[in-house]
């Protein structure tokens, strides 16, 4: 029975069943299984994982425009020339700026409002996907949604200014406040996704254990933070990995809002390769782009697995 | 082994099908023009062209500015390529040419393009081989909104020069008028102040002395000082409140809506408020008035000087004839002097300019034949990565977050880079 929990978990380490399955009479049948389904899989995996990233690694080293083969290597020249450019250190900052709001103002917020929402009472499955809901519209919606929202002519934004009967600002076309209104929105679109988390891991909670803390004289914010959260120490190391991972995707919320502008102020990564690799045909500049933020990501995914992680 | 036979079947079915679709040919025109009205005598000439030749079919398609210049790259590299593309000619032309997807039309066309403006066909030339066929002239200048220039009691035939411009602003300011309405999110439509003020203070010998790297390049003194004066324009503040963040159709709306009293614009902006007003009626023509980009104190530049557009169609690569074809028809005198009629175009086929009924229209196409030297717009000119980082600074130099030499040192860099 334990057993078989250990498979069905998606955390679970397949490499534990696997010498039971080597001696196990049914080795044959799983060969065959391993014949005929990991060729498929592997090949998939390398013409549209691994030959891509490769060829980003090979294009980064040319000055090419997108058309025909490239032909005129430069070595690591875009490697410097993206580590020269101003715009590419701002969407650095601007990526680290998305981390830090996950981090510090989206996930405590998701946790308080699961620890809220995770009891039965009434309305509470109401509420939940009243908060769930931002998560569903699509980015490219949502992005579009907002910058009507923060309109300084028609915006909602705007009219809210006028009842105090102020010169209701631009929010998305000032180097000042773009990013910051670009972080409002990752925050509303998101903190629902990891809300949900959070209450079906509450939900999956031994509440004997939670119970036993009560009696044992604990008070509801001891026992909260004494054995509720502790258990919820890899729900919460998981939202952490999203949050770090999806900030550093962030792309089609920005280009609706501000395509990365005014003046570079709010792009991200992706946003910064788009309109430098993408717009511009300098396909070998934004591979080198590309490259630097993979390896940023691999570097992060398999740290964080390795310190973080390592037991599930 | 079912399922196989099946499938076998259902391909063998779809390779029939495809083979008899061929037996008609389809002409893909992909275009990004946003005027409906303009959009719907093309279908008009279109139909009338399927008409007159049974078998073939004109299918458009459309993509907005933007997202085509984007796109662009990709779309032309897909077996499935649209066969008549538009085209703003110059290096992005340049680019696509000897990356060798386009088709050399020049035999196709021999003949019929002597009935085309020199000059716009010249655009399209390469190596005395044409690789495709203009459509339409225009001009960059000033348009405005008559009342309001009359409320801050302001005379637009009297802004001359650049301090008259200012002057202007300043008016129009202290009257409590919004002076200029830019679409500052899109970029471009900012670079035809420093463009402009380019082509004024330095005319043509000095962008040919940068395109060679002399005096400097595009680093060189003349590009420092449209910057400079650039910025003696943004310093007064004179665009509507969240400029960055308009788009371009959302700018000239803006203006169409009689909310600011001017716009640096391409002369088809003239018609095209119309429909991007909020009423989708805009501006009525008597209400507009125009004026050219004013000139600069010692300028090198003539006051004819224009710059502006010349806009047209590329046929790609592997494309059937029958495209060729189909844009000789387009690109006729009848259709011509009927778009010149509607005033959509300021036409290339000689003599179509009759079609011309309006006199703002007459006004742009006596200014453009006056002209020595029009310039094409800069971030077409100079291909597309040098194009967009003038766009990119000029939007710096607008948001006062980069200085006028850094702006023209950044474009060199740029340049070197890219050539």
């Amino acid at each position: 029975m334990a057993r078989r929990i250990a498979i069905a978990s998606p955390m679970g380490v397949p490499g534990e069943t696997a010498p039971h399955a080597l001696r196990g009479p049914s080795w044959d049948g799983r060969f065959t299984v391993l014949i005929l389904f990991l060729p498929p899989a592997l090949l998939l995996f390398t013409l549209f994982v691994v030959l891509p990233i490769g060829e980003a690694a090979w294009y980064s080293g040319f000055n090419w425009n997108g058309f025909g083969r490239p032909t005129n290597w430069i070595g690591f020249d875009n490697y410097r020339f993206v580590l020269e450019t101003r715009a590419f250190w701002l969407a650095l900052r601007n990526n680290g700026l998305i981390i830090a709001v996950s981090l510090a103002i989206q996930l405590p917020l998701a946790l308080t409002l699961a620890l809220m929402l995770a009891e039965r009472f009434r309305g509470a499955v109401a509420l939940r996907m009243l908060f769930f809901m931002p998560y569903i519209l699509a980015e490219i919606a949502t992005g579009l949604i907002f910058s009507f929202v923060y309109d300084g002519d028609y915006g909602l934004v705007a009219s809210i200014w006028r009842t105090f009967g102020a010169e209701p600002p631009h929010l998305l076309a000032s180097t000042d406040t773009a990013m910051l209104a670009v972080l409002i929105v990752i925050v509303w679109k998101y903190f629902g996704f990891h809300m949900m988390l959070f209450i079906a891991a509450l939900q999956s909670l031994d509440k004997s254990l939670i119970e036993a803390a009560r009696i044992d004289g604990a008070t509801r914010s001891q026992a909260l933070c004494h054995v509720v959260i502790p258990l919820l120490y890899p729900t919460i190391r998981l939202s952490v990995f999203f949050a770090i991972v999806g900030s550093l995707q962030l792309f089609d919320l920005v280009m609706p809002l501000t395509r990365g502008g005014p003046a570079d102020s709010s792009n991200t990564m992706v946003s910064f390769l788009y309109n430098n690799g993408i717009s511009r045909m300098r396909v070998g500049y934004g591979s080198a782009i590309g490259v630097i933020l993979f390896v940023i990501c691999v570097t992060f995914a398999f740290t964080y697995k390795r310190w973080f992680m390592r037991n599930e | 082994m079912r399922l196989l036979t099946k499938l076998g079947l259902a391909a063998a079915a779809c390779l029939l099908w495809a083979s008899s679709a061929a037996a008609d040919t389809t002409v893909k025109w992909l275009h990004i023009e946003a005027n409906p009205a303009q959009v719907k005598i093309w279908e008009e000439v279109a139909r009338a062209y399927e008409a007159s030749h049974p078998g073939v079919k004109v299918e458009m398609q459309f993509l907005e500015n933007e997202a085509y210049k984007a796109k662009l790259p990709t779309i032309l590299q897909s077996k499935d390529r649209p066969n008549i593309i538009y085209s703003w000619a110059g290096g992005v032309l340049k680019t696509q040419i000897e990356a060798g997807v386009l088709d050399d039309i020049t035999d196709s066309v021999k003949g019929y393009s002597d009935t085309l403006t020199p000059a716009a066909l010249a655009a399209f030339t390469s190596n005395g081989k044409v690789y495709g066929l203009p459509t339409a002239l225009s001009q960059v200048g000033f348009l405005c909104n008559k009342d309001l220039m009359a409320k801050a009691k302001v005379d637009p035939a009297a802004i001359k020069t650049w301090d008259d411009l200012l002057a202007a602003v300043r008016t129009l300011k202290a009257a409590g008028v919004t002076p200029i309405v830019v679409g500052g999110a899109d970029k471009w439509p900012l670079h035809f102040y420093w463009t402009h003020l380019a082509v004024r203070i330095g005319g043509k010998a000095a962008f040919d002395a940068a395109l060679r790297g002399e005096n400097g390049g595009f680093a060189g003194e003349t590009f420092q000082k449209s910057g400079e004066l650039f910025k003696q324009l943004v310093d007064l503040q004179p665009f509507q409140n969240g400029f960055l963040g308009f788009k371009n159709p959302q700018a000239v709306g803006y203006f169409g809506d009689g909310k600011a009293a001017m716009t640096l614009a391409i002369s088809t902006v003239y018609h095209l408020q119309r429909a991007l007003a909020a009423d989708k009626v805009g501006l009525s023509e008597d209400k507009i008035c125009w004026f050219d980009f004013p000139v600069v104190a010692g300028g090198k530049g003539a006051p004819t000087d224009t710059l502006g557009g010349i806009t047209g169609w590329l046929i790609t690569k592997g494309s059937p004839k029958e495209a060729v074809d189909f844009l000789k028809y387009f690109i006729s005198k009848d259709v011509q002097t009927r778009l010149a009629a509607g005033n959509y175009i300021i036409p290339v086929v000689q003599g179509a300019d009759v079609g011309l009924n309006n006199s703002f229209m007459k006004l742009i196409a006596a200014n453009l034949a006056k002209s020595n030297y029009h310039q094409n717009f800069y971030d077409q000119s100079l291909g597309p990565s040098v194009g967009r980082v003038v766009n990119d600074v000029t939007a710096e130099i607008a948001g006062g977050s980069m200085s006028p030499q850094d702006a023209a040192k950044a474009i060199e860099a740029a340049w070197k880079q890219g050539n």
